[in-house]
Formats: structure tokens, sequence, C-alpha cells
């Protein structure tokens, strides 16, 4: 039976949608089956960051009311033939879906699947409740930055009201040089304030944009987000992987990268 | 950031941060509602306005933290600044 993970953050804008591209993408590449459900109706996004948004035929929204059957509506990635996006509609509202229907859609799918991703829309209403409804476990996603953090603090509370008690962090865009000159929190200071397990730290990159411009998840790809993507999935698969530290870039590393940006 | 402020900088950005935070997340975890609290302001108003006249304008209260008097490090506490108009001549 699969595993079913939330991956939310209240905040809008810290990266929910590329952590779950990006986290099912590398699950798919560690040879799992694995299904990403867009549950942000109404704001579809997760197709154009996997590059999957020409061929959409159902969506989420048909399922549910039994247009179709999830197979139709599910869409085989480009990469991995083991991984599937179920996507969102685009013309309805939140309150097209009850959690009762979400939790029965991904009782169903887990049947099938390794792993059934759901990434979360920003907020606490209906969506987040939507989407949290069936999970097994949560991935928060926040960022060095108060307001973000804030927003974390109160979804886990409310992730904890609805017994979803496996929870784990993700420390989106960290700027380790910011953090040393002392100028943005640090993870300890985040896990401090958070008081959660930690699954991993991904560092601001460039590469990011850059894939997600071309709608390719970076995964598994020689920079360090794709990298510290790679770590988190074998941590969700229970492997024990320590946290990248990203600023143990060489001398000379650090010489090409004033280079490359002009200074 | 120039060669001088490196030796007389203030307190780094990110332990402001911090520290904001904390405050904040002190009175989110509490689930005082403005409503509660403005309750807490208006019963506090006169309670003390039996006694003396205060600044109800001036008036602030907020939850926040301070060291505990036991030693277990930093606890919740109601911190109220309430400036005084002028004691009431009751007493003569």
């Amino acid at each position: 039976m699969g595993e079913v993970i939330v991956i939310t953050s209240g905040k809008g804008g810290v990266g929910k949608t590329t952590t779950t591209a990006n986290i099912g993408t590398g699950l798919a590449k560690l040879n799992k089956k694995v299904v990403l459900i867009d549950t942000d109706i109404g704001l579809r996004n997760l197709d154009v960051v996997m590059g999957l948004e020409n061929r959409i035929v159902y969506n989420l929204v048909d399922v549910i009311e039994g247009n179709c059957r999830p197979k139709q509506a599910m869409i085989k990635d480009k990469r991995y033939s083991n991984l599937f996006l179920l996507p969102s509609a685009q013309t309805r509202d939140k309150t097209s879906v009850k959690p009762e229907q979400m939790k029965e859609l991904v009782d169903d799918l887990r049947e099938e699947f390794d792993y059934v991703l759901l990434d979360c829309p920003a907020g606490i209403e209906q969506g987040f409740k939507n989407a949290i409804a069936g999970a097994d476990r949560a991935l928060i996603v926040t960022t060095p930055e108060v307001s973000a953090i804030r927003d974390a603090d109160r979804i886990i509370g409310l992730l904890e009201a609805a017994e979803v008690h496996k929870i784990d962090l993700i420390v989106n865009r960290i700027r380790m040089d910011m953090v040393k000159r002392g100028d943005m929190m640090s993870v300890e200071d985040v896990l401090d304030i958070l008081a959660i397990d930690l699954i991993g730290v991904v560092p601001d990159d460039e590469a990011i944009v850059i894939a997600t411009n071309e709608g390719e998840p970076l995964v598994g790809k020689d920079c360090r987000a794709g990298r510290a993507y790679e770590n988190i999935c074998r941590r969700v698969l229970g492997e024990e992987v320590p946290v990248l530290k990203f600023e143990d870039e060489g001398f000379f590393k650090k010489l090409m990268n004033l280079i490359k940006r002009g200074y | 950031m120039g060669f001088m402020d490196t030796f007389f900088r203030k307190k780094s950005s990110g332990n402001t941060a911090k520290e904001r935070l904390k405050f904040v997340l002190v009175s989110d975890r509490a689930n005082c509602s403005p409503e509660t609290m403005e309750q807490i302001k208006n019963d506090i108003i006169a309670v003390i306005s039996k006694y003396m006249e205060i600044d109800t304008q001036g008036l602030d209260i907020q939850i926040t933290q301070t060291e505990s008097e036991g030693g277990n490090g930093n606890v919740p506490a109601i911190y109220a600044n309430i400036p005084i108009k002028e004691l009431k001549k009751g007493r003569k």
C-alpha cells in the first residue's frame, strides 16, 4: 500500500509546486510508482512546472464528479513511465471538491501507487482541507523569512489537529552567504522555532528558475538544488543521508562563480 | 556594507527576524484573537480607572515572552503599558 504525502506551506510562493515536481520526479527516478495530484483548483500550476500542460484532457474535478476514470485523467510523464500527473481544473473553484471525496480518491490511488503526492494550495481554507484529508504525512516547505515561518507554524498546528502527525520540514531558498553574514535566519534558527524534524535544505539556485522556464524538474542534475532534492527523496524512502553543506565550495569554484556573475 | 559598518554594526537582521518571529508566534500560539485582546484591554481600563486617570489612547497591551523568575527560560507574559494621567485625589 502506497504512502500519501501532502506538500504544504500556508504561505504562497515558497516553492510547494517546485518541491512537489522535484520530489515526485526524484522518487520516480528511484523506481517508485508515483502520482502527483495538483489540488489547487482554479490555479493550475503543477502541469507547467512538469512541462505537461499540452497533454491535459480531463482533470481532478472530472474524476471526482465521475465524468471520467482516474486512469483517463492521469498524464504519463515525458521522462519516466512510472510517474503520473493528475492535473487540477482551471475553470472551477475549491468548493467543487469535498475532503471526503479527496480521501476516497487517494485511498483508491494508494492501492496502485507507491507514492501519492498532493500539491496543496496556499492558505488554510477549503483547498488546504481537501489536500490534507487523505494524507498520511506532510512535508512543510518554508523559506527563512518571518512571514513564511509564521504560516508554517500555523499549518503545523492545523495538521496536528487533523491527526497528521508525521510532519517534516524543508527549508527552501536558503542563501548560505547571507546566513554567514547574519542577514538570514539559519536552518538551526528555523528548527529552533518550529521544533519539527528536518528532511531537507534546498539552496536558492538559479538553476531552479531555468528548469521551471523549460518545464523540466532538475532533480538529479548536477546543481546544488538538484542534489538537495535527490537527497530529500532518499530520506523520504527512509535512508539516512547527511544534509549538504552548501557553503563548502572550494576556492576555485568560488572564483569561477565570481567571474560568471561578472564581479 | 562599508568598512566602518562591519565594526559598528547593530544587531544582524537575521537575529532581528528571529526575535520578531518569536514574539509573533507567542501570541499566535496563545490563540488570542484581536477581539479577546480588545476585551482584556477594556477590562483593564475599567479596573484601573477606578483608582487613577489613565491615558486610554496610549495604552498598549500585548502577549510577549519574558525571562522566567524560576529560571525555566522564557515564558509567555501579558505586557501592559498604561500611562497614568493623574492620580485621583481621593485620599486627603
